[in-house]
């Protein structure tokens, strides 16, 4: 039985301005320990389909229409409130795209990773040591000292280790980072990823990394689904997607990615309308 | 008539027992701050500010004026006295009617009497003299001040945070209330319930906090609009936390500045109300000592000939050093207090 599994899931929003199809029966499935991207342009659906899997949208205006979403056995749109509370944090962990807002300003950070602990793992006695443990996975140095920090005494890469401690100190089955990186530089994009990945192996978790970037997820993916316009338009592993697209709009997000060395050009960019006219 | 009489001779505990549990409730309230890190931060940049200082002693001073008026004793007569007048009636004899600060008879062109002793603020109509009449008149700005804020933070912080938060139903609903409230004219609407109430400081506290909250409750939601936008809010939801540990642990903090201000220069704003319903005959009960009521009296005695101007100077200054102290200090604390700065 797979951990999380989604069939033909449909999300609308009924605004004011009428009704915003954002997902429109997307199918994907994960195995325990298992690490799939979700690639894709801004608005493709990738964000809400990522926030749907523990209810996170703000119901109404968000109506689930039609699908199923699965994790562990049981039926997420089926939950009531308490077993959604469990499920966040205690078995689906987030760590979101803006490091320096995820946090909140008044408290130093033992407060809020304790905070996380005591919600989930009610049963952990030093609290501090656990957070200290944790900070330390995720390669904060000197973390008894940074325990008293407030966020904004953080760089934006220590904030966002500072939200992948306080994800994993609950010890999620599942991990999902919207967009983790896209708000930090270059390298710090780098570290963090590399982190990730000695992480995910070390607490044998699945990751579902949301992204726009084909560049970060090539050593990092078993799996890519790539979103276009609330459906998944290419699934597979990221060898088959990567090596060997079949999509117009995947073989256009891939060379769209920079290279280093290649010989200057303008990059491309994605042209709608001929997608469209692809049947896209 | 017995119990009337039991009642009477233990109002004195009674308010004695409140001025200790006040006093107690705020030392209770720096105590347990002071074990909190924000707290501790904000006193350290606190501390640099002389003139937040100098406002905090001024706001003390007059607290303890106060208290020392609330203190009471049971007196010879089967009533009851407070500390304040234990402490000066000593010194100080009522004489028979206006006497100007300092003088040596009472203000009378045809038959001029010596008085009893010297007034530093001379008399008024009744002979009492007028500095302790203004200091007793603390006792009644603090407890109006207090009480119509103790009812009007809550309401207006809890209000402001539902609607911000829960939006949509919850929002309109309070929306719908308050800005019926605001439509009505303040002053018309506290005079209304006031003829109905009948006179009382606990009525006058009920009325003033019943028009007061619509401005906090308004600027609390603008804020938790805003901060409920933030990522951080999110989350704490995906953390699993429930809408009331969102409210009090996360949104609460992000807003208690602006309460914290909110109460500093509300108290003195509901001081001046108090000011103006006295002045309008429905405020303070008669014979309580209260500026607005001083102020009120001075209608007559400007236009006597020579002029009573010593009861209304006396009245406007303390009432311009209170609320003076309290704007500064609340400017204060607002800076000590803001999470934006460092």
């Amino acid at each position: 039985m797979p951990l999380l599994e989604i069939r033909n899931l449909a999300i609308h929003f009924h605004t004011e301005g009428g009704v915003v199809e954002a997902v429109k029966g997307v199918s994907l499935s994960l195995e325990k320990g298992e690490t799939l991207a979700i690639v894709g342009e801004s608005g493709s659906g990738k964000s809400v389909t990522g926030l749907a899997l523990t209810r996170l949208l703000p119901e109404p205006p968000t109506k689930y229409v039609s699908g199923e979403i699965i994790f562990d056995g049981k039926s997420v749109l089926a939950m009531k409130t308490d077993e959604l509370r469990k499920l966040r944090g205690g078995r689906i962990a987030y760590v979101f795209q803006e490091p320096s807002t995820s946090l909140n300003p008044v408290f130093t950070i033992r407060n809020q990773i304790a905070e996380a602990i005591q919600l989930h793992r009610p049963e952990v006695k030093d609290v501090d040591a656990e957070i200290i443990k944790h900070l330390d996975l995720v390669g904060i140095t000197n973390p008894a000292q940074r325990l008293h920090s407030y966020p904004h005494q953080l760089s934006g890469g220590m904030q966002q280790r500072v939200m992948i401690a306080m994800a994993l100190s609950c010890r999620p089955d599942l991990l999902v980072a919207d967009e983790p990186t896209t708000a930090l530089d270059v390298t710090i994009q780098a570290q963090i990823m590399d982190q990730f990945r000695e992480l995910r192996s070390k607490m044998d978790m699945a990751v579902i990394l949301i992204t726009h970037n084909f560049g970060i997820i090539g050593n990092f993916a078993d799996k890519v689904a790539v979103m276009f316009r609330g459906k998944i338009v290419e699934y597979g592993t990221t060898k088959e997607i990567l090596g060997n697209p079949q999509h117009p709009y995947t073989q256009a997000l891939i060379q769209c990615i920079p290279r280093l060395g290649a010989k200057k050009k303008r990059l491309i960019t994605i042209d709608h309308a001929a997608l469209e006219a692809a049947g896209a | 008539m017995n119990t009337i009489a039991s009642i009477a001779a233990s109002y004195w505990i009674i308010t004695n027992v409140l001025v200790i549990l006040g006093f107690s409730l705020l030392g209770w309230v720096l105590w347990s701050g002071s074990h909190h890190e924000r707290w501790q931060r904000a006193w350290v940049r606190f501390r640099r500010d002389r003139l937040g200082i100098g406002a905090l002693c001024v706001v003390g001073l007059y607290l303890f004026v106060g208290a020392l008026e609330t203190i009471q004793f049971p007196s010879k007569d089967g009533g009851s006295k407070s500390l304040l007048d234990v402490l000066l009636t000593g010194h100080i004899q009522d004489e028979k009617t206006y006497s100007a600060p300092l003088a040596k008879t009472l203000l009378n062109d045809f038959n001029p009497e010596p008085l009893k002793g010297k007034h530093l603020l001379g008399t008024d109509a009744l002979g009492h003299d007028t500095l302790s009449q203004t200091l007793k008149a603390c006792r009644t700005a603090l407890i109006i001040g207090g009480l119509t804020s103790a009812i009007y933070i809550p309401v207006g912080t809890i209000l402001g945070l539902c609607a911000g938060y829960f939006r949509r139903r919850v929002d309109d609903v309070i929306q719908f209330v308050y800005s019926t409230l605001a439509s009505i004219p303040e002053i018309l609407l506290l005079v209304s319930i006031m003829l109905v109430f009948d006179k009382g400081l606990i009525q006058m506290s009920v009325a003033l906090g019943i028009t007061s909250w619509v401005g906090l409750c308004r600027l609390i939601r603008g804020e938790t609009l805003r901060q409920s936008e933030r990522t951080y809010i999110t989350a704490a939801r995906a953390l699993g936390q429930s809408h009331w540990q969102i409210i009090t642990r996360h949104l609460l903090p992000n807003v208690m500045h602006l309460v914290i201000i909110n109460f500093i220069l509300g108290f003195s704003g509901v001081i001046l109300a108090e000011a103006i319903l006295s002045y309008l005959g429905v405020g303070s009960p008669v014979g309580t000592a209260s500026w607005g009521t001083m102020i009120d009296g001075a209608r007559a005695e400007l236009s006597r000939d020579p002029m009573v101007w010593w009861n209304i100077t006396a009245a406007t200054g303390a009432l311009f050093g209170l609320v003076l102290a309290l704007n500064l200090l609340g400017d204060s604390l607002r800076r000590a207090f803001d999470p934006k700065r460092g």
